[in-house]
């Protein structure tokens, strides 16, 4: 039997799944762009490196949630550039009104997403899909297709821009913040292990008791407010409402979850291992940008997008791997 | 004394069709109350409604005397009513401590789920149980027993006054089982009652203190188990004389009267990956050959490399036409036929409708003009309905809505529309209650005598001994003897088996 007492570093990254993978990869990654690139430690590179792959952290960890109940949410993408357009329209009113504003569109939205799928039993792929081009679509009628400016003179501005205390940008601080909450509801509320449980067995979930369909309700709508939260992120990194923006979110979202080692078929997966995953996702871009720099090769966005791709693949392999060699130790 | 949980009259029916009407049953604070029945009688629908998974249409249900209104499963826990069923209760990725906590989390001052004191309650209660599991682990890894003993810890930890536990012995070893009955009866003597739903009446007379018996939707008798017999809860169960069941035993098979006719099959000297290792029998017309053995002898693993399941490093399988048979789809295409063991993995599938799953197998025969012929198609669908007496509303209900036994039969139906030569069985009447058990017994008898031959698996010793006409004992993948009907005891057979591992430990 195992020492329960002893702090054990793996369990604790994996939080019983099998994350193990995506730190391993994420550290390795690290020291490799630290050693090859002169500025990739710098504060300039992680603090600009963190502020554009906020929205992706927020919108990944909130399709964790989501994942964990064994659904899955399309929408993310499509109301991060509906909500970026709403936080534009509202940037005169100031940071006050502008970013409550999207989250609660995107909260909006998400609710719906919950109404479909708890109230009216369309499958989550379906419902979310429905309102994917949905909110893509409001995006473009309410901006008539065009980027909307935010107004540069109201203190919308301050948000990818001024540190808050001095420190990091606000971006970074309030994704930390968010991320930091959900891993709290998810490891140490009744919430969060309904969520898990209903993913791991919706029936059983049921027989024991549970609010089954509160704890759907809250991942959508949360899923949802995060899509909102991306939306005001784009917006004041852009300096402007992209109605266009957000094609294929909900797919890196998906991956980032994924890598971070979540089960597709919900049950087991950490937030912790989400952030990473995004974290991951974003610095091949953030290293194949330094490896142009250097100017022996040089790399469309398209081929990127292709090293990307065969990168999430080792990974996920990497995972595997792992994770059966570790079920060998246990067993 | 009063009764803690009192259920009269209660009637309830889905879709027109009755399940129970007037069933009633009264469970009195700690006592272990069994209740019986055929499947269909009413036993599940009954529970879920005590368990608020149900809503009923007519009755009355107190709890000490008082009216009790649960419409949800929650709703009965509070009221201190926990259910282990058999499948589903439980959620396996999570922790053992999740798991008996869950919904009803120590809070930490900040309404924080206190991790702390939620693993050293589920400790705690484990250990009561003689369980000492590192409960921070995945609950998906343990055994089954151990998973059935965290149940019942969850209704320990709600402070359950009632335990409900539904089959909760069908994937059990004895070992096991023995555990899980002292756990009952430490739960009777803290004064908490436990209602038993079990196929087999040998363990109603070791753990049960009084039985209710129902029949087609009813309640017949409750009896206190001591001043019963076996016999006497069989004929109740299905309303049948005594007489008549011990005339023809209390399995239907009765082997060893048959009239073997030549040999369909035979195995020599098969070795394997999966654990044969000099496995030898035959099969002949009109007969039933049992595989006897203890669990991991190699009994499965003989069927499955017969069948060209599992490939043969050594030894032969001689079909009687000569014809090879390596893949399962040259096993069929012989005439063979393999009812598993797992019949929600392999057999079912369960959103198609009864018709669907009898046919399935058989859609290339029914064509006629490259269209499936549904006229022939129905025929023969009633008939085996009919002959295999399926209960069901009509055969394009969904199968899932079927009883265990039921389920079986369907899948029995499927392979003997097939019209095969040899019919492998690998526990045909498992998890089946013993009213089906007997129904499927007579049937697989009766096609024997017709020509079929049977080899035949069966966990049950009572099944092998009274079933087949031959006995195979299998014993870490040899073949060591063979026993022959009739004369065959139980004592016979466990002797054969243990007598040879006496042998190959010297």
């Amino acid at each position: 039997m195992l020492d329960t007492n002893s702090f054990d570093l793996r369990r604790f990254l994996q939080g019983g799944g099998h994350s193990f993978g995506v730190w391993v990869a994420l550290v390795a990654m690290i020291l490799f762009g630290l050693l090859r690139y002169e500025n990739f430690g710098s504060a300039y590179n992680i603090s600009s490196f963190l502020n554009y792959n906020a929205m992706f952290i927020v919108i990944s960890v909130g399709m964790c949630f989501v994942i964990l109940t064994g659904g899955i949410d399309l929408s993310v993408g499509s109301v991060a550039a509906f909500t970026s357009v709403i936080a534009a329209y509202l940037s005169p009113f100031g940071i006050e009104v502008a970013l409550p504003g999207a989250v609660l569109a995107g909260l909006a939205i998400g609710c719906l997403n919950a109404i479909f799928v708890v109230a009216m039993r369309i499958p989550p792929f379906i419902a979310t899909l429905a309102t994917m081009l949905g909110a893509k679509g409001g995006a473009l009628v309410i901006s008539g297709a065009q980027t909307i400016s935010i107004d540069w003179t109201s203190n919308f501005t301050k948000l990818g821009m001024e540190n808050a205390f001095g420190l990091l940008p606000w971006t970074i601080v309030i994704t930390a913040f968010v991320v930091i909450a959900l891993w709290v509801v998810l490891e140490r509320t009744s919430l969060g292990r309904t969520v898990l449980a209903v993913g791991g067995g919706e029936d059983a979930s049921t027989m024991m008791g549970l609010n089954v369909n509160r704890a759907k309700v809250f991942v959508y709508a949360l899923s949802g407010g995060c899509g909102g939260l991306a939306g005001v992120f784009l917006a004041s990194g852009f300096g402007a409402g992209q109605p266009l923006e957000g094609v294929g979110w909900e797919l890196s979202a998906i991956a980032s979850v994924v890598v971070g080692g979540t089960l597709l078929t919900g049950g087991m997966g950490t937030v912790g291992a989400t952030v990473a995953g995004a974290l991951l996702l974003g610095l091949v871009f953030n290293i194949l940008n330094f490896e142009n720099g250097r100017g022996v090769i040089s790399l469309s966005a398209y081929w990127q997008m292709v090293i990307r791709g065969g990168f999430l693949f080792v990974v996920i392999l990497l995972q595997s791997q792992l994770a059966s060699r570790a079920k060998g130790v246990t067993q | 004394m009063t009764d803690f949980i009192q259920m009269t009259g209660i009637g309830k029916s889905f879709a027109g069709i009755i399940a129970l009407k007037d069933a009633s049953l009264a469970i009195r604070p700690g006592e272990v109350h069994a209740i019986i029945g055929q499947n269909g009688a009413g036993k599940s629908t009954l529970i879920k409604i005590l368990t608020g998974v149900y809503r009923r249409d007519a009755g009355d249900v107190r709890k000490d005397g008082k009216p009790l209104a649960v419409s949800t499963p929650r709703e009965a826990q509070d009221a201190g009513i926990a259910t282990i069923y058999q499948e589903l209760s439980l959620v396996p990725l999570r922790s053992v401590t999740e798991n008996v906590v869950m919904g009803y989390e120590p809070r930490t001052r900040f309404g924080l789920i206190d991790w702390k004191a939620a693993h050293a309650r589920t400790r705690e209660i484990l250990a009561r149980f003689g369980v000492d599991v590192d409960v921070t682990r995945q609950l998906g890894s343990y055994s089954t027993a151990i998973q059935q003993l965290v149940a019942i810890a969850r209704a320990v930890s709600l402070d359950a006054k009632l335990v409900i536990m539904d089959e909760a012995t069908s994937s059990l070893d004895d070992q096991e089982i023995e555990t899980l009955f002292s756990v009952v009866r430490n739960l009777r003597d803290s004064g908490v009652a436990v209602l038993y739903i079990s196929h087999f009446l040998d363990e109603l007379y070791q753990i049960c203190d009084r039985v209710t018996i129902m029949r087609d939707g009813q309640t017949v008798a409750t009896h206190v188990v001591a001043e019963t017999t076996k016999l006497g809860l069989v004929s109740e169960m299905l309303g049948r004389d005594a007489s008549e069941i011990q005339a023809a035993g209390l399995t239907a098979l009765s082997g060893g009267h048959g009239n073997p006719g030549e040999v369909l099959l035979e195995a020599e000297g098969l070795r394997s990956k999966t654990g044969l290792r000099g496995t030898s029998f035959n099969i002949r017309k009109r007969e039933i050959v049992g595989l006897g053995g203890l669990l991991g002898s190699g009994r499965t693993e003989a069927a499955r490399a017969v069948f060209g399941l599992d490939a043969v490093s050594e030894g032969r399988v001689r079909h009687h036409s000569g014809a090879a048979l390596d893949t399962p789809a040259q096993a069929i295409a012989l005439g063979m036929g393999f009812l598993t063991e797992d019949r929600k993995a392999d057999g079912i599938i369960p959103h198609m409708s009864v018709r669907e799953n009898i046919t399935l197998a058989m859609l290339p025969r029914l064509k006629r003009m490259g269209a499936v012929d549904r006229e022939r198609e129905r025929e023969l669908v009633a008939h085996y309905i009919d002959a295999l007496q399926i209960k069901t509303s009509g055969m394009e209900q969904p199968i899932r809505e079927l009883s265990g036994g039921n389920q079986q039969k369907v899948l029995l139906a499927r392979w003997l529309a097939l019209e095969p030569e040899i019919l492998i069985l690998d526990e045909p009447t498992r998890g089946v209650d013993v009213g089906a058990k007997f129904e499927i017994q007579s049937i697989i008898r009766k096609q024997v005598a017709d020509g079929l031959a049977v080899l035949l698996i069966s966990s049950e010793f009572e099944e092998l001994v009274e079933g087949a006409d031959r006995i195979v004992v299998l014993q870490e993948g040899r073949s060591v003897s063979e026993l022959q009907n009739p004369g065959i005891t139980e004592g016979a057979l466990i002797n054969a088996i243990a007598h040879h591992h006496e042998r190959s430990v010297a």
